[in-house]
């Protein structure tokens, strides 16, 4: 049985992942469907290699730093990740920014690269475009993972979380071949924002010596509490509708 | 040098995007810090985020003009 701060960082980090891994997914099928596969699955490789390259520098040095100032640096990174994503998904859902839309980011990007197909480096833009889009949104995953599973020593869970979102994206995208704009997005952003932010107070709180009564449940009281707030919120952002 | 402008930018924008809530929660972390280091018992220190996480998120999601 999973305690409930091993649940929450698998479904953080599963979460999170899956939303940033529909946005990768989107630039990579432009590329791969207008110009072709080779450059589309050269510039994504490039890019993950780049992102172990980082993960096996820096997540060692992980290890050196007290859990307590750890513990504080990650619940103060989440908390602004987190309240980032949480303000985004309030406006988006009361109407006050539009929602991400992957038809919309798909049709740009091949619109863009039908422009460069007559360009003498138009493979190498093509490629550029998918190593781009896949460092981007995974320098984000990695961030996640390391965020969500460092500071309790559950980086294997989290790891495990966002594993499960990229070969989940993969299949569902190979399969329909076209982008994934049936992911209710802000939806998930929504519930990531909460879930980081509650993360984010937890892990501030223990960082500074805090002992939460309840332990890990905390973590639950938190979300509601968050939860509420934020629904509260864009009902009253509605009512304002300016 | 553009594609590492990006990822800066992209790093930077992980964690700013309202620059005052951005700040408004740096500013609150420390005042707590500061208050656990000066005898606050740190539960109630770290308590103190939680209504001023749901303030400085309210007032930035208020201060926000439609786009």
């Amino acid at each position: 049985m999973l305690s409930p701060s091993a649940l929450s960082t698998i479904t953080a980090a599963f979460l999170a992942s899956f939303v940033e891994v529909v946005e990768a997914f989107t630039i990579v099928l432009a590329v791969g469907i207008t110009r072709s596969w080779r450059p589309a699955l050269i510039g994504s490789a490039l890019a993950l290699a780049l992102l172990v390259i980082l993960v096996l520098i820096f997540g060692p040095l992980f290890a050196l730093i007290p859990i307590h100032v750890l513990q504080f640096a990650v619940g103060v990174l989440l908390l602004l990740f987190g309240m980032r994503w949480l303000r985004k998904a309030i406006l988006r859902a009361s109407g006050f920014i539009p929602l991400h839309d992957e038809a919309m980011a798909f049709a740009k990007e091949t619109d863009l690269l039908k422009r460069q197909a007559a360009d003498k480096k138009a493979d190498y833009l093509a490629m550029a475009a998918a190593f781009k889009a896949v460092l981007l949104e995974g320098v984000e995953v990695v961030f996640i993972v390391i965020a969500v599973g460092t500071a309790h020593g559950m980086t294997f869970y989290a790891g495990v979380g966002a594993l499960t979102a990229v070969v989940l994206v993969l299949v569902i995208g190979t399969l329909v071949h076209k982008p994934l704009t049936q992911v209710p997005e802000n939806a998930l952003k929504f519930t990531v924002g909460l879930m980081l932010t509650s993360f984010g107070i937890f892990w501030t709180g223990e960082g500074l010596g805090a002992d939460w009564p309840g332990a890990d449940l905390t973590l639950v009281a938190l979300l509601v509490v968050l939860g509420g707030f934020s629904a509260l919120a864009v009902r009253v952002k509605r009512g304002v509708g300016t | 040098m553009k594609l590492l402008r990006q990822i800066w930018d992209e790093l930077v924008g992980m964690f700013v995007d309202d620059g005052a809530l951005a700040a408004q929660t740096v500013i609150l972390v420390a005042g707590v810090t500061l208050a656990a280091l000066l005898g606050l018992p740190a539960l109630w220190a770290a308590a103190v985020l939680i209504p001023g996480c749901l303030v400085i998120l309210g007032a930035s999601v208020m201060r926000a003009k439609k786009r």
